[in-house]
């Protein structure tokens, strides 16, 4: 094993601490190789390892009868949803990439999410994406944004799978480090789950997909670190996507999974090549011996130490019985694609790497893998001074303001709450054929073709509630998910999580983490939706500080039969507008305080768990019956937004609404304030009473507060506006 | 009588060849997918160039598309008066293939674009359009960053004298103006025709549009057009 030496300074240029490389050196008995450096570093690298979150992940629920593979366990979780179907669905981050290369980045985050999800044998439906920028004036922002949306768009557009919905949020937290959490959702038969396993001594590896290159080399280590003014250095550490080849992946690796050529397989995303065997290998607890000369190169003169490293797109790694071999190189070549044998499956345990037979690298796969050997941190935490800082403002000494007309004009034109249609019309959200509800709405809903059942798929997180109070901000992310896929008349089932968090050896920060872990910990149990899998991305930091913690929530609802499912649009005149849920008196942490205001501050909306799952229970009954035609509900922008929003009818048109209302608090906090636990219905009038007693049942208070008519918008005698101008103000909020 | 029977093509890179197969199998059609690497169909009615990115688009789109082996047989079998229509993708590649007039260009906002757009039926005479009413306007998704049909002014004024504008893209109302076109398209044109009315490329997409259940039916016309049509003879 001729290689360079390994030096201290080599050691922590890799992202080791010297204790850590002391460790590995005391397992093995022995100095590592340059390749073996390589290969712990980012095994053992924040991004690959989890060493400072799984304490905390582990404490989430992860279990649920109708969930087919165990949490972290496989590339992505897997939901039963009957008729021999399961969904398999996760998020993920892809934040320092589109950072430094905002269009490839993104794309490759696109690219690398779609790769888990067929990789389970699943065939992907929807694409969403929650992203987060600093504030849209700024012109380096713009050209984040632009970057970032084109490379979503190209990648998903030319993949074919319809980028259903997600989030767009711009705070000053964000400048300089966008997020960019990807998610996808795919559908598969039982009987095709494949797994991320090196099962069968004496086995074949092979190698499928694109070509190794040297891009995106230490990648995982790179996410694993803040970003500075010298990050623009590592823009070689990005990788580049291909939509063209993974949609000729797909469909290779589809058929041989159909065809039940497949024992064991994972795709090389982070840490490619190294961390894919290396999991595999230990899951099995086999080992797994590779010849690195064997992989198709696109690049000459690379290295063991490269190509183990390099984290080029497009690629998968089968573990496939010998005698299949043959059959998985012909599907694989009629889409092109090189399948190469590069290895065997051992008994021996280890990650064995050879260059042309030349030994490199020799290492326990359990010494490199999450949980194997790969260490667990817990940190200190400390709460941060600003939130007693932050939750001590009074928000009844703000003014109530004169003219509400003007604030409901300025609030829809705000581009968190206005359209985001100049975003989501880029990206081709009807291909396949299955989207029922498009973009826009409160969730996308997806039918299943063949069965009589929809998915109902959103994400959430309103990263300002959360910065001022972690641990309800995290309870109300989930709730607010849970929420949107009810309006849509579907049954909260299961959730996937990505943690957005700043640099988690800061006390203050990984306090924050942890809370926000308890909330969305609470959250779940209640609603009885169990944590699938996902991703934890630290050192979100700009030079001026942590953004703030977005622990992003994608959830997962099932509707039975798609006849009942619901849009957030009102459908007829004279139909009745009922509030299902309680008057509000909290403003800490609105839009309204934002951009009325001018303050960030207050505390944000408290949730008691119970009573909105008992929401949900109500308005499920309601959607079963058949006797709403609408269902919105109040979120960012408060109930005065939830109900002129849904004046905007999905086809285009528009309908009005008159509103009578009793004010029981201040009229702002009523209209803008954003608690949580309401959901704002309309139903033809025949079915006020039963509706009424529905809620009741439920315990929710219930209150009819006004009437579906034309094109005005009149609440009480505060607003009285045309909806046509409110549209216009909520379509070009947002200036792309 | 037999079933009318679809070929529906599949490039590599194509991703609309699903729905096209999934529309023509619930339609009560046979739905048969033809490799592009064949040499034989699969004795169709009619066939389906579907949307997508053939060849990913790296070059102009539908450009390497253009030499697959099964286009030579499309096109005898379009020479016979078979039908064929090409949607998005698959107009762009009849195109590229001269079987259609013109070119489709990046359009003009250099975007792509995904949204219900009106189209007016200025010909419901060809077998794709005859169950629609002349100047009926139907809402039909679109998707592309490469739609903006471009044609110099003889071959437009062809097109115009030959009746193979078959569709344009308008408001809910039907006004044809420039302030309702997505993409930049010459004369509004979102879908021509041949000379004999046997080969259609549209940029819209019907079969998005063709099942009740979603956002949408007004594509149900097209197919039931060439349904009427195929079992005039079957």
């Amino acid at each position: 094993m001729n290689e360079l030496a390994i030096t201290k300074e080599l050691i922590l240029e890799h992202g080791l601490t010297l204790d850590e490389y002391d460790l590995i050196k005391k397992t093995i008995g022995r100095d590592l190789t340059y390749t073996e450096l390589g290969i712990a570093s980012v095994m053992w690298s924040e991004h690959a390892s989890y060493k400072n979150s799984i304490k905390y992940l582990k404490t989430l629920p992860r279990d649920g009868s109708a969930l087919l593979t165990k949490t972290g366990e496989e590339n992505a979780g897997v939901v039963d949803i009957g008729d021999g179907l399961a969904v398999s669905f996760k998020i993920e981050s892809h934040n320092h990439p589109s950072a430094v290369e905002p269009y490839q980045g993104a794309a490759t985050g696109v690219g690398g999410i779609l790769r888990d999800i067929f990789t389970m044998g699943a065939r992907p439906v929807a694409a969403l994406n929650s992203l987060r920028f600093g504030n849209q004036n700024n012109p380096q922002v713009k050209k984040l944004m632009k970057g970032i949306v084109s490379g979503i768009a190209d990648y998903g557009n030319c993949f074919g799978v319809p980028t259903v919905g997600g989030e767009v949020y711009f705070e000053d937290s964000y400048e300089g480090n966008p997020l960019v959490n990807a998610m996808a959702v795919g559908i598969l038969k039982h009987e095709n789950l494949a797994t991320a396993s090196a099962i069968g001594v004496g086995n074949y590896v092979v190698y499928v997909g694109a070509k190794t290159g040297r891009d995106g080399i230490h990648g995982a280590t790179f996410a694993s670190i803040e970003l500075s003014d010298e990050s623009e250095e590592k823009r070689t550490a990005v990788q580049v996507g291909d939509p063209f080849m993974e949609k000729l992946l797909l469909e290779a690796t589809l058929e041989v999974i159909e065809a039940g050529l497949v024992e064991g397989i994972q795709d090389m995303g982070a840490a490619g090549l190294t961390c894919s065997s290396s999991e595999m290998a230990a899951k099995a607890e086999n080992g797994i011996e590779l010849d690195v000369s064997l992989v198709p190169q696109r690049e000459t003169g690379m290295t063991a130490y490269e190509i183990m490293l390099s984290e080029s797109q497009e690629r998968m790694l089968l573990v496939i019985k010998p005698e299949n071999l043959a059959k998985i190189t012909e599907i694989f070549e009629k889409w092109d694609l090189d399948a190469v044998k590069i290895g065997v499956v051992t008994d021996n345990g280890n990650l064995r790497v050879l260059d042309k037979g030349v030994l490199k690298a020799e290492l326990p796969a359990q010494l490199l893998v999450l949980g194997g050997d790969a260490p667990v941190y817990d940190r200190e935490k400390i709460k941060p001074k600003y939130l007693e800082e932050v939750q001590k403002f009074d928000p009844n000494k703000v003014e109530i303001p004169k003219d509400f007309n003007q604030v409901i004009l300025k609030l829809l034109n705000e581009p968190n709450i206005a359209s985001k249609r100049p975003i989501f019309q880029q990206y081709d959200h009807m291909v396949q054929i299955n989207t029922m509800v498009e973009p826009g709405s409160d969730a996308a809903v997806i039918r299943i073709k063949d069965t009589n059942k929809a998915i109902a798929v959103c994400t959430d997180c309103n990263g300002r509630h959360v910065y001022l109070n972690p641990y309800e901000g995290t309870k109300g992310a989930v709730a607010e998910a849970a929420r949107n896929v009810v309006c849509s008349g579907a049954r909260p089932s299961a959730i996937t999580n990505c943690l957005n968090f700043g640099n988690p050896y800061k006390p203050e920060v990984y306090w924050t983490f942890v809370e926000a872990i308890k909330g969305m910990s609470d959250a779940c149990r209640e609603f009885d939706t169990p944590v699938t899998g996902g991703n934890v991305s630290f050192y979100n930091e700009n030079p001026t500080g942590a953004i703030y913690p977005t622990p992003t929530i994608g959830m997962l609802g099932i509707i039975e039969d798609k006849d009942k499912v619901i849009t957030q649009d009102y459908k007829n005149v004279g139909d009745v507008i009922i509030l299902i849920g309680d008057h509000c008196n909290e403003v800490g942490g609105s839009e309204y305080l934002k951009s009325i205001h001018n303050t960030i501050s207050g505390n944000s909306p408290k949730i008691d768990l119970k009573h909105e799952k008992k929401l949900y229970d109500a308005i499920l009954d309601m959607a079963d019956k058949k006797i709403i035609e609408s269902a919105h509900d109040c979120s960012d922008g408060g109930l005065a937004v939830t109900l002129a929003e849904s004046c905007f009818k999905q086809n285009g048109q528009i309908l009005g609404a008159e509103i009578k209302m009793e004010m029981k608090y201040r009229p702002d906090f009523e209209l803008f304030g954003e608690s949580h636990s309401r959901i704002v219905v309309s139903c033809n009038p025949k079915n006020v009473e039963l509706i009424q007693k529905i809620a009741q049942q439920n315990g929710m208070n219930s209150e009819i507060i006004g009437k579906v008519i034309e094109e005005k918008f009149m609440l009480n005698d505060l607003i009285n506006i045309d909806v046509e101008k409110l549209k216009t103000n909520w379509s070009t909020g947002i200036i792309y | 009588m037999r079933k009318i029977v679809f070929n529906v093509i599949t490039f590599p890179g194509s991703n609309c060849d699903n729905d096209a197969y999934y529309i023509g199998k619930i339609r009560g059609a046979k739905s048969e997918f033809v490799w592009h690497k064949d040499t034989t169909l699969k004795n169709p009615d009619v066939i389906f160039i579907p949307g997508g990115f053939s060849y990913g688009d790296y070059l102009r789109c539908g450009a390497i598309a253009k030499f697959s082996p099964i286009i030579n047989e499309i096109k005898k079998f379009a020479d016979k008066g078979g039908l064929v229509i090409g949607i998005c993708n698959g107009f762009q590649i009849l195109t590229e293939a001269q079987m259609l007039p013109g070119a489709l260009h990046m359009n003009e906002s250099l975007q792509f674009i995904c949204k219900h757009q009106y189209i007016k039926v200025e010909n419901n005479s060809i077998p794709f359009t005859s169950a629609l009413e002349k100047n009926q306007v139907l809402d039909i998704p679109i998707a592309h960053k490469e739609g903006n049909y471009i044609i110099d002014d003889d071959g437009l004024k062809s097109l115009q004298d030959n009746n193979q504008i078959i569709f344009r893209y308008c408001d809910e109302n039907g006004v044809v103006d420039r302030k309702f076109n997505p993409n930049g398209a010459r004369d509004n044109i979102a879908g021509i025709s041949n000379k004999k009315g046997n080969i259609l490329g549209m940029m819209p997409h019907p079969e998005r549009a063709a099942e009740d259940i979603l956002p949408g039916n007004d594509g149900i016309g097209i197919f039931q057009s060439i349904e009427n049509y195929v079992k005039s003879y079957i």
